[in-house]
This record gives C-alpha cells, sequence and structure tokens, in this order.
C-alpha cells in the first residue's frame, strides 16, 4: 500500500476542469518534484489533497494509507498526517505563534485519541523544535505571521511542519518571494525533516529550488495531467528547453 | 459546495438556542400589580420600607417621565412598548426575613449555582466546600451581590469588606442605612431627567448594587453583582450606585443571564459611578441576556445609561464591557472627565448573531485641563445581525490639552450582517488632540482554512481568530473573566460559519 495515491483525479472549479486524470503515486521516504508552467494545475493539486473548499471532484480518487482522503474533512486528513506548507501564509492577528501551534497540536492529538499536551510540556517542545531549525525564539510570542518576512513566513511553515510530524508534507511554491539567502535558510530546514518514513511533494514553477531540495522524482504537468515523469535529472533538462515542449504532449 | 456558500447556508441555519442559560427557576414571587401609575412608584417604595425623601425623588422622576417620549435614534427596530403590560416588582417570597444565606429559598441557590456563581462563601471559608480553581488566596477571593428579579437576594463577604471599610449592599438597604451616602450621589451623575430609559428607571427601580470605598482604601476584592430575569413579563430596573472616595480604589464586575422566553423583556438599568481625587474605578460587564431565538423571537430589550464622572482631579475611570446577549442593546458607558489631568477608558466587545441588533459605544467628556481618554471598541456581526458603534468625544472650550485616542474595529462573519461605525467629535478648544481609527474586515476563508489545515475545526478556527481579535480588550477584564469572557465568546459564535 502507497503512502499517498492520487488516481486519475479529475477536478473542476466552477464550470472549469482543472485536473483532467492526474495520477501519482508517493511512498515513505521518498521527495516528489511537481514542475510545469503557470495554470498547469500544481497548486490545484496540492490545495484538493488539503481539502480547500471551492474546489469540485468530479473524478478519481486520493488515498491515503489506502483511506479515502477526500471523504475526510480537512482537519482531520490534518491529523492524519497531510501537511500543506503554503505558498502565502496567513497573518492572523492577536493570536501569538506559539498559541497557535499549541490549539493546532492539541486539535491534532485529540483527533488521533492521544493526550492533549500542557502548556508547559508544549512550550518546552516547541523551544527544542525551534532551536534546531536556527529559528529564534522571539518569533513564538509574534501574532501568527504578523509583520513576518516572506523568509520567516516560510520558516514558520517549516517549524510547524517539523512540530507535527506529518507523513507527508506538500510545500507549494515554497521558493515563491524569497531571495537566494532565504531560500537556501528554508531549503535546509527542510532537508532537515527529510526521513525514512516522511514523503514530501514538492510543488515549484522553477529548478532552482531543486538545486537545495534534491527530489528522487520530477513529474512534469501541463495542462491538468502529468506529461512526463523521471529522475532529478528530468529538472535540468527543462531548465535548458522550457516548459514549450510539452505544451503539445499535452 | 464553495465556502461562502457554506458559510451563508450556515448562517441561515443559525441557532441561537444553544443559550445555555435559558432554564426557569419556579418559585413563588410577591408582584406589584400590572402596570405603571403612581400607585406603582408608591407600592415599590413602601415594600422597599423607603424613607419619604427617597418615595418624593421617584415620584418627580415619574411624573417627568409621562413628559417624555422614547428616543428613536438609534439603529434598532422593535415593535413598540406597552408600558402598562409590564410588571414593575418581582420578588422571590421569602418564608421569613433573610438574615444569611442558609434562608434562602434553595431554589434560587440552585440557580445560581447553574450558573457558577459562589454566593456560599461562608462553606468556602470554612474549609467544607473547596473553592473553584484549588488554591484561592483571601485577595482572589471575589464579593458577590446577587439580584434575582427585582431584589438583591444575597451579598457575599459583607464582615471581610466591612473590616477595610468597604460599603458593599444592595441599594435597597444602603438608602436605609446610608442615607447621607444616597441622597448626596444618587441621580448626580445620572439626574432623574437623563433621558426616557433613565428617567422611568428613577421612579421604578427596585434594587442594585452600592459601594462605597472610604479615602486611601483599596477595595481588597474584586466586587460583583450578578442580575437575573426570572419572571415572565417583569422588567427589571436596577441601579448601581459606585463611590470611590479619595485616593482609594475598586474593581467591579456585573454579569447578567435571563431565562428563554418567547416574549421580549425590557431590562432599564442605570449605573453611576463618581471617582473622587485621585481614585479609580474599574467597571467590567458579561452581559449575557438571552438573545432570543433562531427566528428572531423573544429576547432581552437591554436599554442602559451607564455613566462615570471623574469629578476629582486626577481620578480615572474605565469601562470594559463584554456583551454577547440581548436582543437589543442600546447603552453607552461613558466618562465625564470633570476633574483636571482625569482620564477614562472606554474596551468594548459587542458581538452580535442571529437577529440581534447593537447600538453601544461610548461618550468621553472632557471638561477638565489635561484629561486623556482611550475607546478601543471591537464589533464582532455574525448572523443577520446588525452592529453598531456610536460614540462621541468631546472637548469643552475649557478643557485645554484634552486627549482621546478612538480605535474601531469591526469584524464579519457571514454576508447577511451589518457593523455601522457613526463616531461624533467636537473639540471647541484648538489644544484637545483627538485621533480615530476605524476598521472593518471579514474573516477570511484563506484564514479559516489555513487553521483548519493544521488540524482546528471550523468553530475553534473561528472562535481563535476572533480570540485574536478582541486580545486588546480582553486583557483589561479581571484575570478571573478573561477566561469565561473567552469561552462565551466561543459559545455565541458557535454555528455562525459553516
Amino acid at each position: 500500500m502507497s503512502l499517498l495515491e492520487v488516481k486519475d483525479l479529475q477536478v473542476r472549479v466552477e464550470d472549469r476542469e482543472i485536473l483532467h486524470g492526474l495520477s501519482l503515486t508517493v511512498n515513505p521516504g521518498q521527495v516528489h518534484a511537481i514542475m510545469g508552467p503557470n495554470g498547469s494545475g500544481k497548486s490545484t493539486l496540492s490545495h484538493v489533497i488539503a481539502g480547500k473548499p471551492g474546489y469540485e471532484v468530479t473524478g478519481g480518487q486520493i488515498l491515503f494509507r489506502g483511506e479515502d482522503l477526500l471523504e475526510m474533512d480537512p482537519n482531520e486528513r490534518a491529523a492524519k498526517g497531510v501537511f500543506l506548507a503554503f505558498q502565502y501564509p496567513v497573518e492572523i492577528p492577536g493570536v501569538t505563534t506559539w498559541n497557535f501551534l499549541h490549539a493546532a497540536l492539541n486539535a491534532q492529538r485529540k483527533a488521533r485519541g492521544e493526550e492533549e499536551i500542557s502548556s508547559p510540556a508544549f512550550l518546552k517542545k516547541v523551544r527544542e523544535v525551534a532551536k534546531s531549525l536556527n529559528i529564534p525564539q522571539d518569533m513564538l510570542k509574534r501574532g501568527v505571521n504578523v509583520g513576518f518576512s516572506g523568509g520567516e513566513k516560510k520558516r514558520n511553515e517549516i517549524l510547524q511542519m517539523a512540530l507535527f510530524e506529518p507523513a507527508v508534507c506538500i510545500l507549494d511554491e515554497m521558493d515563491s518571494g524569497l531571495d537566494i539567502d532565504a531560500l537556501r535558510i528554508a531549503a535546509d530546514g527542510v532537508n532537515a525533516l527529510r526521513s525514512p518514513e516522511r514523503a514530501m511533494v514538492v510543488i515549484t514553477h522553477y529548478q532552482r529550488l531543486l538545486n537545495y531540495i534534491v527530489p528522487d522524482f520530477v513529474h512534469v504537468m501541463s495542462k491538468g495531467r502529468v506529461v512526463k515523469s523521471g529522475g532529478k535529472e528530468l529538472a535540468l533538462e527543462l531548465e535548458e528547453s522550457g516548459y514549450a515542449q510539452f505544451e503539445d504532449a499535452a | 459546495m464553495p465556502a461562502v456558500q457554506e458559510t451563508v447556508e450556515r448562517v441561515r441555519r443559525i441557532d441561537v438556542d444553544q443559550y445555555r442559560y435559558g432554564f426557569e427557576t419556579l418559585i413563588e414571587s410577591d408582584k406589584a400589580p400590572k402596570g405603571l401609575s403612581e400607585d406603582t412608584v408608591r407600592f415599590i417604595s413602601a415594600k422597599k420600607d423607603e424613607p419619604a425623601w427617597m418615595l418624593e425623588w421617584r415620584l418627580e422622576a415619574f411624573r417627568r417621565w409621562l413628559t417624555m417620549t422614547e428616543p428613536t435614534w438609534a439603529r434598532v427596530n422593535y415593535p413598540k412598548i406597552d408600558y402598562q403590560d409590564l410588571y414593575y416588582y418581582a420578588a422571590p417570597k421569602p418564608k421569613k426575613s433573610l438574615s444569611s444565606i442558609d434562608e434562602i429559598d434553595p431554589e434560587i441557590l440552585k440557580t445560581y449555582e447553574k450558573l457558577g456563581i459562589p454566593l456560599r462563601e461562608v462553606a468556602i471559608l470554612e474549609g467544607v466546600e473547596p473553592p473553584a480553581g484549588g488554591e484561592q488566596t483571601p485577595s482572589r477571593q471575589i464579593a458577590v451581590d446577587a439580584v434575582f428579579d427585582s431584589v438583591s437576594v444575597a451579598t457575599t463577604f459583607k464582615a471581610e469588606l466591612k473590616k477595610a471599610g468597604v460599603i458593599f449592599m444592595p441599594i435597597s438597604e444602603a438608602i436605609r442605612e446610608h442615607p447621607e451616602l444616597v441622597q448626596k450621589y444618587l441621580g448626580s451623575v445620572v439626574p432623574t431627567s437623563d433621558n426616557y430609559f433613565a428617567t422611568l428607571n428613577s421612579a421604578v427601580f427596585s434594587d442594585g448594587s452600592f459601594v462605597y470605598v472610604p479615602p486611601g482604601v483599596r477595595c481588597p476584592m474584586e466586587l460583583s453583582t450578578y442580575f437575573r430575569i426570572n419572571e415572565r413579563n417583569t422588567g427589571q430596573f436596577e441601579r448601581t450606585l459606585i463611590i470611590a472616595d479619595k485616593g482609594s480604589y475598586v474593581s467591579y464586575l456585573e454579569g447578567c443571564t435571563a431565562p428563554q422566553r418567547d416574549e421580549n423583556q425590557l431590562h432599564a438599568a442605570v449605573v453611576e459611578l463618581v471617582a473622587l481625587d485621585d481614585a479609580e474605578i474599574k467597571y467590567s460587564t458579561v452581559q449575557n441576556w438571552y438573545p432570543g431565538n433562531s427566528e428572531g423571537k423573544g429576547g432581552i430589550y437591554n436599554f442602559v445609561t451607564k455613566r462615570g464622572d471623574c469629578r476629582g482631579k486626577n481620578s480615572k475611570i474605565s469601562w470594559t464591557q463584554v456583551e454577547t446577549g440581548s436582543a437589543i442593546t442600546w447603552k453607552y458607558p461613558s466618562c465625564i472627565l470633570r476633574g483636571d489631568n482625569s482620564s477614562g477608558e472606554f474596551y468594548s466587545i459587542a458581538i452580535s448573531n442571529g437577529f440581534q441588533q447593537v447600538d453601544s459605544g461610548t461618550k468621553m467628556i472632557h471638561l477638565g485641563k489635561n484629561t486623556s481618554s482611550r475607546i478601543i471598541s471591537k464589533g464582532i456581526a455574525a448572523g443577520k445581525s446588525q452592529n453598531t458603534y456610536r460614540g462621541l468625544v468631546s472637548a469643552h472650550r475649557k478643557a485645554t490639552g484634552a486627549r482621546n485616542y478612538t480605535a474601531c474595529d469591526s469584524l464579519l462573519i457571514g454576508d447577511k450582517c451589518g457593523a455601522h461605525t457613526v463616531p461624533y467629535v467636537e473639540a471647541k478648544n484648538s489644544s484637545a488632540t483627538f485621533e480615530h481609527e476605524a476598521t472593518t474586515s471579514k474573516i477570511s476563508e484563506d484564514v479559516l482554512f489555513y487553521c483548519i489545515q493544521r488540524g482546528l475545526s471550523q468553530e475553534e478556527a473561528v472562535g481563535l481568530v476572533v480570540n485574536g481579535f478582541v486580545k486588546d480588550v480582553l486583557q483589561q477584564l479581571p484575570m478571573e473573566f478573561a477566561v469565561e469572557a473567552q469561552k462565551l465568546i466561543s459559545i455565541s459564535l458557535e454555528g455562525s460559519v459553516g
């Protein structure tokens, strides 16, 4: 049984079909990169896996450890171990980062039938995790993403990924809005979280990110389908020749 | 279904019937005949065994009221109230006169127990019952005055307070026991002629709390009053008077609940605060009157006049309110900044859901020199409710150096509700500095989805976002009540989002 299995997925937004039968199989320990031009459906795929409202699945399946993911509420999926690192993390004024993380972690634990973690124990844990990722402690006291730079917002996503210990992480355009230094720091964080149990799906427009997060598999999307899959060298090939060659294939 | 649609659907099915305090207590009560006349006023005064001056004061107010008309300027709609169709006095029938808590009808005690109000301080003091939360130190104790329909049924910690020289008792008792204080201050902040509802209150008020803190005394505990309307067709008209003498400090909290009933009930209270030189009064309200059902039927009309007078120099009055209940709220806790260097504050969270209508805000009247005021208002509208902030900041010609900062933020949940901000600013001298900021926002679906992707349920997510929105105000509440208020906010927004 695969960790995550997307089978012939068809998705509509309002009256327009965005994904026309997309398939993808992800196993523990693997890092998959999904590349493609704007409008190819990359972000739609990540949103549908996470359960964002506004998308209508008209065909196909998504299985997570053999269970039907599409039947679950988004918070249930989170508790099962599906994590989406957002392209544009939102700001939540008045809610401190550590309060937010504590509430979220406890909600996930409760959903799994585990005991809630107390404030002191949580504080200790989150501090350790932040330290291991070189994230300054004062970020925890600030409002969630309020006044954060682009780099800080992405690091906050990585902090959450480390804290929730998900089985599959979907990184949606993690490189957008980051300069080269911030990108390197964020990628280091992601690499630190690679493990034989955890899978990652890295969605990106540019090959640049994949210099830092080296994938096991690369899939090229065009017009709502995967048109080519290969190893990491496929990304380099794309860098040279661009996406145009796949437009016709789609 | 797109989330916007889901939200709308859910709001349509909104269930305000989740009101947790809607039970009724079956006890016998002693009522004045229905309707309002001089006889009603005399009946109430006689019931309270009042001195002649008090009756005269009431009658004067009543005669004045007959010449007045109900105000219509607020952004609220309700059918005309028939003032002759109400009971103006209802008291639980005591078996004999009450001298200790044990003589209170056990049914009433049970009611307060259900409400989570610790009336049995005797037992706590004697260690029979452990206080809630475990290690409560005496300084964290809370003295409670409980008003059931028209009368005060129990005031706790009287003896403790007496040691500090603080007077905390039902106002009906204070009229008899401390006439000199009551006569001096009653009506000195909200005169009997003030407005339609305040004048009505002056004529028929039945009970409420009285507090006097002597010079230089820091009141050793939080004072608290719980108001409960139980009887059918009864108006509740309580009157609260708090005097902080020179250099004293007091923190006071009131809480309100009522049973669920199909008819609307009228609540027209008056609260007067007087702060003399260097004194400080902190007044907090958690108002959770029954808001009406999902069709907008029933609920309390909360028409209240609250005003504080910073009469002495360097005095300070701070209002904090968490308003989640009532079908209609019409209240503007205000400060008259008379003393030089005095300051007033107004921190408000007003939440409306279902068919609730809120028209609330404050008035800061700067009269003395170098006076300052601060207004932080957070309005949250959900369901089909209407939520209006209405405020006045004014500086008198002689109020040189007056300063005000106002921030009004509104948050909308769903697309069938409304938030309105109506600020009035009048500066009659050129040295006044008034700042006003206002924002209106909607809880965005992106924010909710972000929270939900992290494992929170829809309702937990709304609760979290709203609590973040109101954080500045929650921080002003006494610690014991901040937690309670936070829960109340989540409960009153349940079902507001799909």
